[in-house]
């Protein structure tokens, strides 16, 4: 139970005197809250378990502080931080049952044989673990191992918070939406702090109630699932959430106009301030830009191919060099070869650099 | 689909039935031959049925006095090694540097005992245990031990044991090694999670993971143990008496010192046939150390 504060974090496995850009983790300062439900989401590679490792103590930092409720534990070994972690494959203890297994933390910390009793059968009520209780849990299947090692990163009541390394990537996907939902409850029940990391943005989207965006070793940004879907802080941030992901195109911004190839696209709010040696962009959510047959005034484009998603059919086009996708409208009639396109001018971004600008109004 | 029926695949096992014939099947069939006749020389041999087996396992005759007693020296020296061996690698193996460049001086100093011949091994503790020539012979005898393998039992039996510790705690510690690398980070940091203890992390996760080399360890020493021959035939010959004769050296002397060739091969056979049933009790013991029991009631 605690609030964790991470100050100027960062880390390189190569030392302290590595590159900056080198770092796996670049300086870092966040805060989590108490009882929040947090995902690290960012592809591969990204920072996201060295990150998570950095808060449990498995590495220790090259530079920063981690300060859970304010007190400095930057240095305190793994054991002292009171930490639970779930990692990306079971771990399990061949020669202990099941029960055994869960207890395990807990015996390891000197806690009375009847709480550890009460804890144990509490925790595998909750993961349909009590008729396995008593066998060996070298025997059970990979997803009742993992929900084992699930089990022990929960099984601490007193815990400062519950990390989660990409715990669900071996189950089996429908009993993946179980065991997530499942963690969610366990989340509103027991107001723990958990820390979950992922590469799958709907694990993330639907577990959380913050989303960390990690990117190259950046935070690159934090916030609710529709911050993220309704005002990315970053094209990387567009396009990795979505699904198809934001439309990044450059173009040229002045004042309340984006022009693509002498194209003039309506924006909402003035940009009259822009970074002069700036990269710009506009990135457009493909939901927001509709198909239309092709018509002056429209920005045209040129069809490659169609998405049918079920509820929802999207548009491949290509303008220029660039790519696009777009939604197509209920019942219209997808022509061969090129079609228009209509924005929604209130959903349009601009980005400098890859970052967010915000207009004027 | 029809099943295709081509008899032209016995030649390609033909080579390896033909070897294992004549490298196993025939000289094993020569010894049981032999262990049920008697002969007085000049190839001409006589039926004795299971007499010699009957001799062997009678503690009054001079043959299964001579059996049953080496026999019992060979267990509890195996038992002997196997006790120190077995703990000493895993205690090796648990302090070896996991990365970096002292990984390959440890594995190659580890590795020397091992490549050495055994009758090389034999001189070297012949040698070395020498009260006026040998280094350790003469510290011990410096340190006011009266130490002296050639005439005391004791001394004999410490002087062998010592020397297979130090051939062969290096295969026991290498095995290990090689289980203890492949268990993966992910349980040690699990463990560190927990909060277990040092001894924990060894009880839970490295001694569990360690099962399958241990148990390939146990049963390579115990029979090579078992079978020892060339290095106490070299230290101490078998004795001082016959403290230090075991199995295989009283094999050789009744094969080859008298010529009894239908004892020795009766011998030679209950010998294999104790060695097989080890390794069995051995390996089925180790491989049901970590299986299910059946549940119990209550909690766990």
């Amino acid at each position: 139970m605690a609030r964790i504060d991470l100050v100027d974090l960062a880390h390189s496995y190569g030392g302290n005197d590595a590159p900056p850009e080198s770092f796996a983790l670049k300086p870092v300062t966040m805060t989590w809250r108490q009882g929040g439900a947090y995902a690290l989401l960012g592809p591969s590679g990204c920072g996201k378990t060295t990150l998570l490792n950095l808060i449990s103590g498995i590495v220790t930092p090259s530079r920063g502080k981690i300060l859970f409720d304010g007190t400095d534990i930057t240095q305190a070994s793994t054991q002292k931080r009171n930490i639970a972690q779930v990692f990306q494959f079971p771990v399990i203890y061949d020669t202990m049952t099941v029960g055994q297994n869960l207890a395990f933390p807990l015996k390891n910390r000197g806690i009375a044989k009847a709480e550890i009793d009460a804890r144990v059968a509490e925790i595998a009520k909750l993961l349909d673990l009590t008729p396995v209780l008593n066998r060996k849990a070298t025997r059970l299947t990979a997803d009742a191992k993992q929900k084992i090692s699930l089990g022990r990163g929960l099984v601490r009541s007193d815990v400062a918070a519950v990390l989660f390394d990409e715990p669900l990537t071996v189950i089996d996907p429908e009993l993946k939406w179980q065991l997530r939902s499942k963690l969610k409850a366990l989340h509103r029940e027991l107001d723990l702090t958990m820390i979950y990391v992922t590469h799958d943005q709907t694990e993330a989207l639907t577990f959380a109630d913050t989303v960390v965006v990690m990117h190259d070793g950046r935070v690159v940004q934090s916030g609710t699932p529709a911050e993220l879907f309704d005002k990315p802080a970053h094209t990387f941030v567009g396009y990795f959430i979505g699904s198809p992901g934001m439309n990044i195109v450059p173009a040229e911004v002045k004042g309340r106009e984006a022009r693509i190839g002498g194209h003039v696209i309506a924006l909402n709010r003035n940009y009259n301030v822009l970074p002069g040696t700036a990269k710009i962009e506009i990135g457009v959510r493909p939901e927001f830009v509709d198909i239309a047959a092709p018509a002056p005034g429209l920005l045209s484009a040129k069809i490659e191919r169609i998405d049918d998603l079920g509820r929802v059919r999207f548009a491949r086009v290509r303008v220029g060099d660039a790519k696009l996708a777009a939604r197509v409208p209920q019942g219209f009639s997808v022509p061969d070869s090129n079609a228009g396109l209509v924005f929604n001018p209130a959903r349009v971004h601009v980005y400098a650099d890859s970052l967010l600008v915000e207009g004027a109004a | 689909m029809e099943k295709v029926v081509n008899q032209k695949a016995w030649f390609l096992v033909l080579p390896v039935f033909l070897i294992v014939a004549f490298s196993a099947v025939l000289p094993l069939m020569t010894v049981v031959n032999y262990s049920v006749q008697d002969t007085f020389g000049n190839n001409q041999f006589f039926w004795n049925g299971v007499g010699w087996f009957k001799e062997l396992l009678d503690p009054s005759t001079d043959l299964g006095g001579r059996f049953l007693a080496s026999l019992g020296r060979n267990l509890l020296f195996s038992a002997i090694i196997l006790a120190i061996e077995v703990p000493l690698g895993i205690v090796v193996a648990l302090s070896m540097p996991r990365h970096g460049w002292p990984v390959a001086v440890c594995l190659v100093i580890l590795a020397l005992p091992l490549l050495i011949p055994w009758n090389v091994v034999g001189t070297i503790w012949q040698i070395f245990g020498r009260p006026d020539i040998g280094l350790m012979g003469y510290v011990f005898n410096s340190l006011g031990f009266n130490y002296n393998y050639v005439s005391n039992d004791i001394d004999a039996w410490f002087t062998v044991i010592l020397m297979d510790v130090w051939h062969w705690t290096s295969l026991v510690a290498l095995l290990c090694y090689a289980g203890l690398k492949s268990i993966p980070d992910a349980y040690y940091q699990a463990a560190q999670i927990d909060g277990a203890s040092r001894w924990a992390v060894f009880k839970a996760i490295q001694l569990p993971k360690m099962n399958r080399v241990l148990l390939i360890a146990v049963l390579l020493r115990f029979m090579d143990s078992f079978m020892i021959y060339t290095e106490p035939f070299v230290v101490t010959g078998g004795g001082p008496g016959n403290s230090t004769t075991f199995v295989s050296i009283e094999l050789v002397k009744i094969a080859l010192g008298q010529f009894d060739l239908g004892k020795a091969a009766a011998l030679s056979l209950v010998y294999n046939l104790v060695i097989l049933i080890v390794c069995w009790l051995f390996y089925t013991v180790m491989t049901n150390a970590g299986s299910e029991r059946p549940p119990k009631e209550g909690v766990a």
